[in-house]
């Protein structure tokens, strides 16, 4: 089966596209270093964020029945669904109803999560995605490989044969101002003809039951206005008390997300525009459960602004597809495992526990330590390869034992010495991948400190 | 059950022992000139442009000569200028795909990140401020607020059925992180501050 391994080890070979990727995203990482810095009371936003998500959750049974109340009041109207299923049926049933065939939708990872565009391309609605990045991979038959940068595994001349392919640009233009202009002009078409509009949620508001949705492009709020049915998608974690906790959230976001200080547009929406029909989605789709779980309830608290991406020297170096999931990155290996453990059993061992994910996390949660949490859960449970168990067996029984320990270190000695043959085996020495061993030395540290100590 | 009832069962079982909701007050303590200058500056970086003028002149010109290019423009400040009587709360996508330039004006600014906050009512047509090639918006320097918190301690965000900070040019990096102006919505932000 292609797991993260398999998968890292197809992307890297391409030697200069991976280090273009690393250097990208690190370069997005600098930026929002460059903005959190800019704030002094950076550290004391992150603490109010990662409090008043920890309050939500505790309450969240009495804030998503408050949100529904005034978002009901407000003339929005609420659906619930249990799971990707559920949802996927409510916006069916909406399309059908209302007979429509043009549908067009702004980022939303709950729709990525629950496969809405297939679904609905199999019953003969094909839905536009808006945002470009999006936009690209949708015409590319592919996923989204970063949350917020749903293109980044790409260069400028895959976009421009793409565009070539789909958009009838000319052959071989791979400029970019020039390929957002043929991809704008070809979505006004759509957004002007657009019957619904499906959008995700940054943050829904319980005390005033309205929602608010950030872009740079303004493709939610085109659609949204144009159309005659907005339907909004949204998890149940993304329910914030009050609108004053906007000004934490929103100071955080595009700042962790991309070092802009705020998003082109957060669009806060409360009502329908007269004529129009205004529908919010609440999904639990496995969340209640991660919610029971209290190594694991923490994650529930992101706001999906790919700061941990960014900063992740595995995810640079492997690009989001590797995660074979929705939501990549190192959020994605601890939320994942939730959905289905025995598909995402790998992602939690994608990573190299460094712990920068949880330094630049600004709800502050604790992602490594839940790697490290999801390896000791899947271990026990079964879900990782023979060898792997074996390997982390041996390598205890040896670490285990000065006695042993010793000796392997003088094996190793001897077997780099004298059968340096051996070593290229990528077999037996996974660790050769793309590195060099050490030369071996004549003699362990013990053997050097029992001589010299005197 | 329904699946409320299920989502709502499940969370109450679940859910965390309480936790208490913080106090979010952050203060601020920079001065007004200052507050102007961060403005321009943050409303700069984020594509858009500002000019500080001190009476409404300057735009009644820039309104003439729109006029004079034959542009389709909407203008919805009658103190600067007449009025569209054409375009309304109900005008569609179709009608208003072919607009020109949009004069607007702003309650707030926000000197943090350079946005502005426009209301309801303040858009006259939610899709007007998004299908313009070009945003003008005129903006009382007296409005200039701090930061985000105290943006939100100004306005009243559910006081109409939408509102929306904007603190620049439709704007994309999707391919090869390259900026590219002019996404979907506005090439241009153009914010008088008098």
């Amino acid at each position: 089966m292609a797991n993260h391994a398999s998968m890292a080890a197809a992307f890297i070979k391409d030697e200069a596209r991976v280090n273009w990727h690393d250097e990208t995203l690190w370069y997005v990482r600098h930026k929002r270093d460059l903005a959190a810095v800019k704030i002094p009371e950076w550290e004391q936003l992150r603490e109010l964020a990662s409090e008043i998500k920890n309050h939500t959750l505790s309450h969240l049974d009495d804030y998503l029945v408050e949100f529904e109340k005034r978002a009901t009041e407000n003339g929005i109207i609420v659906h619930w669904a249990v799971d990707a299923q559920e949802h996927n049926d409510i916006i069916w049933n909406l399309i059908r109803s209302n007979n429509i065939s043009r549908v067009v939708k702004s980022k939303s990872m709950l729709t990525e999560e629950c496969h809405l565009n297939e679904y609905l391309s199999n019953r003969g609605i094909k839905v536009v995605d808006t945002d470009l990045g999006e936009y690209i991979v949708q015409l590319r038959e592919e996923s989204p490989s970063h949350i917020v940068l749903p293109a980044i595994h790409l260069r400028k001349e895959d976009v421009g044969k793409t565009f070539h392919e789909h958009l009838k640009t000319e052959q071989g233009n791979s400029d970019p101002q020039y390929l957002a202009e043929a991809a704008r002009q070809s979505m006004r078409w759509k957004f002007i003809h657009s019957e619904m509009a499906i959008t995700g949620v940054n943050f829904a508001i319980a005390e005033t039951g309205g929602f608010v949705v950030c872009t740079n492009e303004g493709n939610a709020d085109m659609g949204a206005h144009a159309a005659g049915i907005h339907v909004a998608c949204m998890g149940i974690e993304k329910i914030i008390p009050r609108t004053e906790d906007l000004g934490v959230f929103l100071r955080l976001l595009a700042r962790s997300a991309t070092g802009q200080p705020i998003t082109t547009y957060s669009s806060h929406f409360h009502k329908p525009r007269r004529g129009q029909e205004m529908h919010v989605i609440i999904v639990d789709n496995g969340r209640t459960r991660q919610l029971g779980n209290p190594d694991f309830r923490n994650s529930l608290k992101c706001i999906r602004c790919a700061a941990c991406f960014n900063t992740c020297p595995v995810y640079r170096k492997s690009g989001g597809h590797s995660y074979h999931s929705p939501v990549a990155g190192p959020i994605g290996a601890i939320l994942n495992p939730n959905l289905n453990r025995r598909q995402n059993a790998d992602l939690p061992f994608a990573s190299t526990l460094c712990g920068s994910c949880s330094n630049v996390c600004p709800v502050k949660i604790d992602i490594h330590e839940q790697l490290w949490k999801w390896r000791q859960d899947l271990t026990k449970e079964g879900y990782v390869t023979k060898s792997k168990k074996a390997g982390m067996k041996g390598m205890a029984w040896i670490l285990s034992s000065p006695a042993r320990y010793r000796m392997a270190g003088r094996v190793v000695r001897i077997v780099l010495r004298f059968f340096p043959s051996l070593v290229p085996i990528r077999d037996l020495n996974p660790w050769y991948k793309q590195r060099e061993m050490p030369a071996a030395p004549n003699q362990s540290f013990r053997e050097w400190y029992l001589k010299n100590k005197k | 059950m329904n699946a409320r009832e299920i989502i709502l069962g499940s969370v109450a079982i679940n859910k965390p022992a309480p936790a208490i909701c913080p106090e979010t007050l952050i203060s601020s303590n920079k001065n007004r000139s200052g507050l102007i200058d961060e403005f321009i500056q943050m409303n700069r970086v984020a594509g858009g442009s500002v000019i500080e003028t001190d009476e409404l002149e300057l735009i009644k010109k820039d309104i003439n000569q729109s006029v004079k290019n034959r542009e389709y423009f909407v203008n919805t400040i009658s103190a600067v200028g007449q009025k569209n009587k054409d375009i309304n709360e109900f005008s569609d996508a179709f009608s208003l795909a072919s607009v020109h330039k949009v004069y607007m004006r702003s309650k707030l600014g926000v000197a943090e990140n350079g946005s502005v906050w426009l209301g309801e009512s303040d858009l006259v047509n939610r899709l007007l401020p998004f299908i313009c090639e070009h945003l003008v918006i005129v903006l009382d320097s007296n409005s200039i607020v701090s930061n985000m918190h105290d943006a939100y301690k100004r306005i009243k965000a559910d006081e109409e059925g939408y509102g929306v900070f904007i603190s620049g040019p439709s704007k994309t990096a999707d391919i090869e992180q390259s900026l590219v102006i002019g996404a979907h919505g506005p090439r241009s932000l153009l914010i008088y501050l008098v």
